[in-house]
């Protein structure tokens, strides 16, 4: 393991924060039920006219150095409207900016496109076109990307009539060989102009949806020119479950059931962020014991992703058995989870004021032997595949992301970082007890794949430091905050992000005082990553696809939801 | 001394059959006979192969591979098979159907010919006369015709691509092995199988005899070698991650199980002519000076030799694929094209020079 490349950061102050409230430095004790002052994750929304917001958003782009364009979100205000929430952020000077733009066109609802800006807006917009039927002007690709193309209506529309409209089809989905381009002219009118995705002679080849390497159901439409790649189109919506859309009509303690299923390998830091954004904002504080522990759980699902995705990028190589090595040392870890939580990939373990149950009696034990033997093996991970010639000259200079596509894409978590973009969570916004230990935010600035895999392998060496030093100072405690029996959500827009196992998991959350969300929207951490793949693949070859999905390491049902 | 030469059991045979019958039919029998004795040893041997390199992976991998079958897991092998053989072939739409069923008797057929060169024992070949490497590299050659058959008429993109690879990969790497062998018969002066293992019985191994040159053709060779039975490191043809199952994707039942018998084979047939060609085939190993030694070694018979040198090889052979990660396309042609064809030829003009001057043992 070569240190001297590694570009290491001492732990960083909290972003500030300007949209909302600024941070309480000690947790306080004992919080009121109902609090004077605003809660901290709530968010502060701007109010933009659709006509004004590309200006706005441009002058933020460029004069204000909002370069990350962290969560897009389509809402539906019944009455008021249709419209999306955007949340941005500076990398250069770590300020905070939400803004909202309405529009009351039921009908034919457009708004301006910030495809231009952020080039994870197409895929963000994209989503809000499928699920509300917003249609951005100046978007390059205004197709769905969740639903089949023959769906009927909007799903997510308060007012959609999604069963009577979208009987059960026998029939196979459709795939699009054209999209729409819609451009707003000077005179104010909307021209709709085809596009077509592929051109004509295209040799295209079908990753998926049902393929060995690309973890889970994802199909991307490959256009190679000999083995080389020349553009690829992703269908999603394999395993488009609406969770966001179940949500609303859930119970706070029922929603915390499906973070679980989003990204499989960061059930944990999902769950985590839920709990911890429903709990901000009704103004509940958790214990030391809770945070010390949901910290503990976190970074133990962070390295049982990591040496996932060690393994799943061995399988995908063709070296098996430094897969079989990944397994044999994710077991240790699993059995740990199984001992406390009963669960082994689907937790159930944190609840809205702390854990479903207290550690169990081993925990410590358990968790006390397996940081060595884990810092023992990760040593043979480097003997059989990281520091073999063929894997260098697979993984070196292949698939290379610079730090400005990287951002441009909201590519967050490890992608982000093995290109030198700071954007660890845990530094920008400390949450839990990440404001009491001492870590070091590993960041590389090669940007290839074979950054990613280092990046990712010295997470586990780091989240190892970090369990290690709270594994003995475990604060006594209760786990579990005394809550009402029915759990109301005081009116608002609340927005809270945990550094999940591969990137920023964000929860937005929409409240109206109800015992369920009005809106409930996730961050995916996948969805950025998977659109980066066009511009990450293009020019490599086809089997540098699998290396570079496999580096840059996304999960399907979290892309999905 | 132990020095049987099979010879007797065939012409005793022989002797017997034209008492009874005429000559003609004599050999026609004897004919139908060996091609039996050939096709079972084909089938044991690819049933211990498979058994083989599941305990060796599993090995290799903390694991303990089958041991639900029979005691170890003996029977799982034989189980699989009769799996096989019971299982649809399922006839595609859209596909060349005579190619499409053709192919695989094509790779199959051309790994049983080039299996009945090998030279078991003394007086125990097959296939033998003087031309025999030619012979083996020409027939080995006609396996690929099968695979690319295999991919054309399968009419899957995926297949297509995993033939075309294939098809590259395996004409490249003949090259190493055709510069190879030449090396070594440069060596022993002949390309008969059986000469070349006679020759070394008398004289000592060909990797001995040979030292330097000799040792580097054999590492070249394996590397090609494993290159031409397409696995891994090498096993981009049929790579599952990218391809699914490259050219046989489209193959059911006992037609993939043909691929999967000859890719089995093919490592053998390659581990074996490793072992005739370098490691003195059914030739006992003899250290000059250790007279008691050579005696016991001496009592072991030829047959036994060369299945466990093979065996050896072909654990050695395992070891790499369950090692290394695999080799993108560019990657195999250019470790061929311009490191692998350069040394073997320098190689080849050194083994020259030490056999001018006489520098070999």
């Amino acid at each position: 393991m070569d240190n001297e490349k590694l570009t290491t950061e001492s732990v960083k102050p909290a972003a500030p924060t300007a949209a909302a409230t600024p941070r309480p430095v000690a947790p306080k004790p004992a919080a009121p039920a109902a609090p004077a002052v605003p809660a901290e994750n709530l968010c502060e929304l701007q109010v933009v006219a659709p006509e004004a917001l590309h200006a706005e958003m441009k002058r933020l782009h460029d004069e204000e150095q909002m370069d990350f364009l962290e969560c897009l979100t389509g809402m539906d205000w019944e009455a008021d409207g249709l419209g999306v929430i955007y949340h941005l952020e500076s990398t250069v000077t770590g300020k905070r900016v939400c803004l909202k733009t309405v529009t009351t066109d039921r009908e034919n609802p457009l708004l301006p496109s910030v495809t231009d800006l952020w080039d994870v807006a197409n895929i963000y917009e994209r989503e809000v076109f499928d699920f509300y039927g917003i249609k951005f002007t100046g978007h390059p690709d205004m197709r769905r990307v969740f639903m089949r193309e023959d769906w009927v209506g909007y799903p997510f529309r308060k007012d959609d009539e999604t069963e009577k409209n979208n009987p059960l089809r026998m029939d196979n989905e459709p795939l699009a060989d054209d999209t729409e381009v819609l451009t707003l002219q000077a005179d104010g009118t909307v021209k709709s102009n085809r596009r077509e995705i592929f051109e004509d002679g295209d040799y295209v080849v079908n990753i998926g949806p049902q393929h060995p390497s690309t973890h889970g159901v994802l199909h991307f439409r490959v256009a190679l020119e000999g083995e080389r790649i020349k553009k690829i189109d992703p269908v999603l919506g394999y395993i488009h479950r609406g969770i966001e859309k179940m949500n609303e009509s859930l119970t706070y303690p029922q929603t915390l059931a499906l973070t679980d299923r989003l990204d499989y390998l960061g059930a944990m830091q999902s769950r985590h962020a839920l709990c911890m954004c429903i709990e901000k904002a009704m103004g509940v504080e958790v214990s030391d014991r809770v945070k010390v522990i949901r910290t503990i759980m976190d970074e133990l699902q962070r390295i049982d992703s990591h040496i996932l995705f060690f393994s799943c990028l061995c399988q995908d190589l063709g070296a098996t058995t430094a897969f079989l090595y990944g397994f044999r040392d994710r077991e240790k870890i699993l059995d740990i989870f199984e001992e406390t939580c009963g669960g082994r990939l689907i937790l159930n373990y944190n609840t809205i004021g702390g854990v479903m149950a207290d550690l169990h009696p081993n925990f410590q034990k358990r968790v006390k032997e397996f940081i060595p033997y884990m810092r023992r093996n990760i040593k043979e991970y480097y003997d059989i595949f990281v520091g073999n010639v063929i894997f260098h000259n697979r993984a070196k200079g292949v698939g290379v992301l610079t730090k400005e596509q990287a951002i441009s894409f909201g590519c967050t978590g490890g992608t982000g970082r093995a290109s030198g973009w700071h954007n660890d969570v845990r530094k920008r916004m400390p949450y839990a007890a990440y404001d009491k230990v001492q870590f070091n935010e590993v960041v590389r600035t090669e940007g290839d794949s074979y950054a990613r895999l280092l990046v990712r392998l010295d997470e586990i060496m780091e989240s190892l430091s970090i369990i290690e030093q709270l594994i003995d100072n475990i604060p006594e405690g209760s786990f579990q905050e005394k809550m009402k029996p029915i759990i109301k959500v005081p009116a608002g827009t609340y927005y809270t992000a945990v550094e999940g196992s591969r990137g920023e998991f964000g929860v937005l959350l929409e409240s109206k005082g109800d015992k369920s969300p009005y809106r409930l929207h996730y961050r995916s951490t996948g969805l950025p990553l998977v659109a980066v793949m066009d511009t990450v693949c293009s020019g490599n070859m086809l089997a540098d696809l699998i290396t570079i999905g496999g580096t840059v390491d996304y999960i399907v049902p979290d892309v999905d939801r | 001394m132990f020095d049987f030469d099979f010879k007797i059991v065939t012409e005793w045979l022989h002797a017997l059959l034209t008492g009874v019958m005429p000559e003609w039919a004599a050999i026609l029998t004897e004919s139908i006979l060996v091609a039996l004795a050939i096709i079972t040893l084909y089938a044991v041997f690819a049933i211990v192969l498979i058994y083989m390199e599941r305990k060796v992976c599993a090995a290799f991998q903390c694991r303990l591979g089958p041991m639900r079958v029979g005691p170890w897991g003996t029977l799982q092998v034989f189980g699989d098979v009769f799996k096989m053989l019971t299982k649809e072939i399922i006839n595609l739409r859209k596909t060349d159907m005579f190619l499409h069923n053709l192919a695989p008797f094509l790779v199959v057929t051309a790994s049983m010919t080039t299996f009945a060169c090998l030279p078991w024992n003394k007086g125990a070949q097959i296939i033998d006369f003087n031309v025999g490497i030619f012979f083996f590299l020409a027939i080995s050659s006609l396996g690929v015709v099968g695979i690319l058959l295999a991919g054309w008429s399968s009419n899957n993109k995926y297949s297509l691509i995993g033939a075309m690879r294939s098809g590259a990969q395996i004409i490249s790497y003949e090259l190493s092995i055709g510069m190879t062998m030449l090396t070594m018969i440069c060596l022993t002066g002949t390309m008969s199988f059986s000469e070349i293992c006679a020759q070394q019985a008398a004289e000592g191994w060909n990797i001995f005899r040979g030292h330097i040159p000799a040792v580097i053709a054999f590492v070249i060779y394996l590397i090609a070698g494993n290159a031409e039975c397409n696995r891994g490191p090498f096993d981009l043809p049929e790579c599952e991650s990218e391809l699914t199952a490259g050219y046989h994707t489209e193959y059911s039942g006992m037609h993939f199980g043909y691929y999967y018998l000859a890719e089995y084979l093919n490592l053998f047939i390659c581990a074996g002519m490793a072992s005739t060609i370098f490691l003195g085939g059914w030739a006992p190993l003899v250290i000059p000076g250790l007279e008691g030694f050579n005696e016991v070694m001496a009592c072991i018979p030829g047959a036994v030799w060369f299945v466990g040198k093979t065996f050896f090889v072909v654990f050695l052979l395992m070891w790499l694929r369950w090692t290394f990660p695999r080799l993108r396309i560019d990657q195999i042609l250019s470790l061929e094209w311009k490191y692998l064809v350069p040394l073997s030829m320098i190689n080849l003009v050194l083994m020259a020079l030490v056999i001018a001057y006489g520098l070999h043992f």
